[in-house]
């Protein structure tokens, strides 16, 4: 059932010997500096297992590390706090080999205990963590969560530094899971002293650690002086300052007071920072494993028509959506964004087709259009993006009104499968991790299309299920490209049912003030979203 | 509220032309006038559709047309004229100024007066409701609301009455608690009367002026609190134009594009001063105790 | 006297049982789902029914209520959904901003009502008093969002006086504070006037005249003191007006209070949170009318001579 949440990608990279993954430093980078970043939203809690927003992220990469690790900037794997790793042959057993001498912020060494504590913690039902399913490929992981044992029969501690985990079923995509932030490693004792305040004093054994907190205001990170990757982190302390309105934020930077605005560049201030050059170069692009989309819901007449929903497909004048939010983003064509593998090249989906449409309506013998509802969560740009499919809807006789809701209420109705069609704005998916499973299952597979799940369409096809089941057992890394294909031919079987309107993979405008340094990737780290701050510096 | 000893059941009679003397009520009258032409002939004066977006309306890189030419006031983010919305705007305010404050003046009436008549329990108990949605702060109450019913112009409109009435309600109290006590209801009383004959012949007349009065100056609150509730996305949904969601589908531009968000604000302002300067010269003139102070 | 505080306690008490009935209700009617707030986007079934389960909100609306209001009495607000910290540690950091952003408004609203209500006053009938008046019509007639809007426009953007938004020194305070007091100023100007022109009247006044004192010294040092008592003891009420005001002004300034926790926590369902800020929000409204209702004895003469 939680096949979409395994999966390989990128497995090829395994085959590297370990040097060759990593990361060749900045030359120019110095020690040093304080930088102030700035976010509208508090953040809500910097515990691992708990932390899945946007601010709070990129921080906890910073404050814990994983066995597993991205380059920075790429979406490419790396060694964490396992040095090393092996895979058995049937690709269910993992072993990894602990880096030694690697210090917890508390001064206390991290040993495979840890790992395994950590493990059961975001896998027990108490932790209450969003991400505990992306573990159920480990063994022992049903048990747990049913509550009829504490720890994971599959994570087994050979000895200090070396810690064993046995999947129930083969997973390549496992080593992506274990860099997720819920695989952090986290000391007992901390933990433990903590309570359920472990959010807000935080201990790991990342690059930064947590020196100040008020609440609802600022947060500042300082330099872990004991960290164990060489050099690292360059700034001496980071400060966030929550609260702060995107155009507010970026009125600060221009004024020098802010060195990145974590929620990037608002539209409002877009066309003044484009205009003007010297601005304008301190401006970062960068893509995201973002696509925004518009559900259809597959089981409400009209939309269980197959033409009708190809219909609304060609109705949806992409060009212009995209007008509308200033250029930044790009038209889609299928769900998965162009920079994720599995993409498929040249695969040109539905055109901007008014005429088009009309007769494949009038096939449907809806001949004179319908009245549906599009569900939106109230905040800007949302409501304009919808009001403007809106508008091309009615270009072929579809009325649709428009429900601007609370992102709460959009989820409710997009889950419980009352919403004809929801504009995903504001929920739309960002990839946990750049493998193409995790644009399928919770969306697009029958396992999301229950009660309540995030497949707004309702859309189960079982022959494409069967398909993503195979994808997913393809743990061995040989068969890399051939998974790929796989899973294109899946998304393409998806676009054939027309369950979404693909609408636009979003890029990410964030600018940086003058003196920081590091490469442009470090400020739209596809994985440290927003920043990579272990790795930027202060010229 | 100053209490009504003396009532002139002729008030609305002479206050009309006592109202016509004032210059700033006129003002208003003046203002409101305006205001409802303007919504009702918007469909003739409007020079586009008000859902319309242009073609030629945003730029190429997607920014709003300034005022001037073809779009008196500019064009909005969706590139939609921004007069024509703030005219169809005029149609959702004063829908929702008149229903919603119709609505709460017919619930706090009717609660006033059957707590102030009939004290006893069922007076003591609906006094205590009110004083506990006094303790409600409005807005959060009115936020919830609006998201527990999925808002729609009359939902809207609804909400505002379920959160507005209390005022209403208590100055009714206050009245017909001193009027039920004076010698002429009592009269009637021991001349038989039924309950509903004092209540609708003797009661509610001499509440007329205070409804009036209420009721105007209630509208402005009304067309204040629609247009918060459509600046924070909760309100009249979109592309139903109202002066509050225009400016909360605008607001982050207010320095690109100032008049996305001066124009409607002074619509808000204007319409609430209109029926608040008639309200108040309207309590000044119906309002015995207040007559003559000036 | 003490009679009367307890039973106004005990009505208080009771009012804030009501209050908390209320939202709880509303908040379980509502069609949203905070399990699904707190599950993500990639959580499966079983984690979604664990997190409802771990949270209590599988059990019926009674007990729910019942557990709620067990802690609430020992002092427990609960546990933020989201943000997992106990809410009255969240309120309580940010109540001083609020509290700051309040005491700015007052002091706002007093300092630009009593001045437009004493020249006004002064001026009666002239041209200054009518522009005065109508003024005062204007700033409660004006929505809290778009004065924000153009006090941030003008003084902010194009004079650059204060800062566009921000919390921190004085200069982030006093767009805010004028935003929520200046509603407020128009009503206490209308106050103020039509109580300095019956004070005016007094016959301490006119044997102030005859002594021949100037004007000015009149009014300021006679008549503005006996004048301003009744607006003192509005203050506490418009606590319950700035309640509902702080939502808007400190979400638009960016301004830390709990205006914009329960904003969020709206927008989030995260229940524990909009229940105890309606509850500190309602807490603080009856404390104002108490207060007011309290203070008004002592301080307005024409109750104190009865």
């Amino acid at each position: 059932m939680k096949k979409w949440l395994t999966s390989t990608a990128l497995v090829c990279t395994l085959a590297l010997p370990v040097s060759a993954q990593d990361y060749t430093p900045d030359p120019n980078a110095k020690q040093g500096g304080t930088i102030i970043v700035t976010y509208k939203d508090d953040v809500a809690t910097l515990d691992p297992a708990i932390g899945y927003d946007w601010q709070n992220w990129s921080m906890i990469k910073s404050l814990y590390d994983g066995l597993l690790d991205y380059v920075p900037g790429t979406t490419t794997l790396r060694p964490g706090l396992a040095e090393s790793y092996e895979i058995s042959g049937d690709g269910t057993v993992f072993t990894f080999k602990l880096r030694a001498g690697v210090k917890f912020h508390n001064g206390r060494e991290m040993t495979a205990e840890d790992v395994k504590y950590s493990l059961d913690r975001v896998t027990n039902p108490a932790t209450v963590s969003p991400g505990a399913g992306f573990f159920a490929s480990i063994k022992g992981y049903d048990e747990v969560t049913a509550g009829t044992a504490t720890s994971l029969e599959g994570v087994t501690v050979i000895d200090p530094l070396t810690v064993q985990i046995t999947l129930s079923r083969p997973d390549a995509t496992f080593l992506h899971v274990m860099a997720l932030n819920f695989a952090s490693v986290v000391p007992n004792e901390a933990v433990e002293a903590a309570g359920a305040d472990f959010g807000k004093m935080p201990v790991g054994t990342g690059a930064f650690k947590l020196a100040e907190w008020t609440l609802g205001q600022r947060l500042v990170f300082e330099r872990n002086a004991d960290y164990w990757r060489e050099g690292l982190p360059y700034l001496d302390s980071v400060v966030f300052e929550v609260g702060q309105e995107p155009v507010v934020a970026l009125l600060r930077l221009q004024n020098g007071e802010v060195d990145v605005p974590g929620d990037g560049i608002p539209p409002a201030k877009f066309a003044e920072v484009m205009a003007d050059p010297a601005q304008a170069a301190r401006v970062v692009v960068g893509g995201q494993l973002h696509t925004g989309y518009i559900t259809l819901n597959t089981t409400l007449p009209p939309f269980d028509k197959l033409e009708v929903r190809k219909a609304v497909n060609m109705a949806i004048n992409k060009d212009r959506i995209v007008q509308i939010i200033n250029g930044r983003a790009v038209p889609a064509t299928q769900p998965l964004p162009p920079s994720m593998p599995g993409y498929t090249e040249g695969y040109a989906g539905y055109a901007y087709d008014v005429e088009g449409a009309m007769a494949l309506l009038a096939e449907a013998g809806l001949a004179d259009g319908f009245e549906t509802e599009l569900y939106v969560m109230n905040t800007d740009p949302n409501p304009r993006i919808a009001q403007a499919i809106q508008q091309d809807l009615a270009a072929i006789g579809v009325k649709a009104t428009i429900q601007s809701l609370a992102q709460a209420n959009v989820i409710e109705a997009g889950g419980a499968g009352t919403a004809p069609m929801v504009w995903s704005g504001g929920m739309a998916w960002i990839a946990d991790f750049p493998d193409p499973s995790n644009f399928y299952g919770p969306i697009l597979g029958c396992s999301g299309a229950a009660a309540g799940g995030w497949n707004w369409s309702k859309f189960c096809d079982a022959a494409l299920d069967a398909k993503a089941a195979e994808a997913d057992a393809m743990a061995d890394p040989a068969k890399a490209t051939d998974r790929l294909a796989l899973w294109s031919d899946v998304y393409t079987g998806v676009m054939e049912q027309a369950p979404w309107v693909p609408v636009f993979n979003e890029e990410r405008y964030t600018m940086k003030s003058e003196r920081m340094g590091g490469e442009d990737a470090l400020y739209v780290d596809p994985v440290s979203i927003p920043v990579n701050y272990d790795y930027v510096y202060v010229k | 509220m100053a209490d009504t000893t003396g009532v002139d059941r002729t008030a609305p009679r002479g206050a009309f032309a006592r109202l016509m003397q004032r210059k700033l009520a006129l003002i208003g009258l003046v203002l409101i006038a305006v205001v409802v032409l303007g919504a009702v002939f918007a469909p003739l004066i409007a020079p586009f559709a008000p859902e319309e977006q242009l073609f030629d309306g945003l730029t190429l890189e997607g920014a709003p047309m300034p005022p001037g030419g073809a779009f008196l006031f500019g064009t909005d983010l969706l590139g939609r004229d921004l007069f024509t919305r703030i005219l169809y705007g005029a149609q959702t305010s004063l829908i929702i100024g008149v229903v919603a404050n119709g609505l709460s003046l017919l619930i706090g009436t009717v609660v006033g007066v059957t707590a102030g008549y009939f004290r006893g329990w069922i007076g003591g108990l609906l006094m205590r409701f009110t004083d506990l949605m006094m303790a409600f702060p409005a807005l959060l109450l009115a936020i919830c609301l609006a998201a527990i019913f999925e808002p729609s112009l009359w939902i809207v409109a609804m909400v505002i009455a379920l959160v507005n009435w209390v005022q209403t309600a208590r100055v009714i109290y206050t009245e017909t608690t001193s009027l039920a006590e004076r010698d002429f209801i009592a009269a009637e009383r021991t001349l038989g009367a039924s309950t509903w004959r004092i209540l609708f012949h003797h009661i509610l007349p001499h509440l007329v002026p205070t409804i009036i009065v209420w009721g105007t100056l209630g509208i402005s609150t009304t067309v204040l609190l629609e247009a918060t509730l459509s600046f924070l996305g909760v309100g009249v949904q979109p592309p139903t134009p109202s002066w509050g969601n225009i400016i909360f589908e605008n607001q982050t531009y207010f320095q690109a594009a100032p008049w996305l968000v001066f124009l409607p604000g002074a619509a808000i302002i204007l319409l609430a001063l209109a029926f608040n300067l008639v309200g108040d010269a309207l309590r000044d003139v119906l309002d015995p105790t207040q007559r003559g102070r000036d | 006297m003490a009679a009367y505080f307890l039973r106004r306690l005990a009505q208080a008490a009771l009012i804030l049982l009501g209050v908390s009935l209320i939202t709880f209700v509303l908040l379980f009617v509502l069609p949203a789902d905070p399990v699904r707030q707190i599950a993500g986007r990639s959580a499966n079934a079983e984690t979604v029914q664990n997190i409802r389960e771990q949270l209590g909100l599988d059990q019926p609306f009674v007990v729910q209520y019942g557990r709620y209001l067990g802690a609430l009495l020992q002092g427990d607000m609960g546990r933020s959904y989201l943000q997992k910290t106990a809410v009255a540690d969240l309120i309580l950091a940010r109540l001083p901003a609020t509290l700051l952003l309040m005491l700015g408004a007052i002091l706002c609203e007093l300092a630009l009502g009593v001045a437009m209500g004493v020249v006004a006053a002064m001026f009666r009938g002239r041209a200054i008093d009518n522009g005065l008046m109508t003024l005062s019509f204007v700033t409660v007639s004006a929505p809290q969002f778009v004065v924000s809007l153009i006090l941030l426009y003008v003084f902010a953007v194009k004079l650059g006086w204060f800062p566009i938004g921000g919390y921190g020194t004085f200069a982030h305070l006093v767009l805010p504070a004028i935003t929520l007091g200046i509603l407020g100023s128009g009503w206490y100007a209308r106050m103020l006037r039509s109580s300095m022109i019956d004070v005016l009247r007094a016959d301490f006044i006119r044997t102030a005249r005859a002594k021949g004192l100037t004007q000015r010294r009149v009014v300021l040092r006679h008549a503005l003191p006996n004048a301003i008592l009744p607006i003192i003891a509005m203050i506490g009420i418009d606590i319950g007006v700035f309640m509902g005001g702080i939502v808007v002004v400190e979400s638009v300034f960016g301004w830390p209070g709990i205006g914009q926790l329960a904003f969020q926590a709206i927008q989030r369902i995260d229940i524990p949170i909009i229940m105890g800020v309606t509850l500190v929000s309602a807490a603080a409204i009856v404390l104002g009318n108490l207060l007011a209702d309290i203070v008004a004895p002592f301080i307005d003469p024409r109750i104190r001579l009865r």
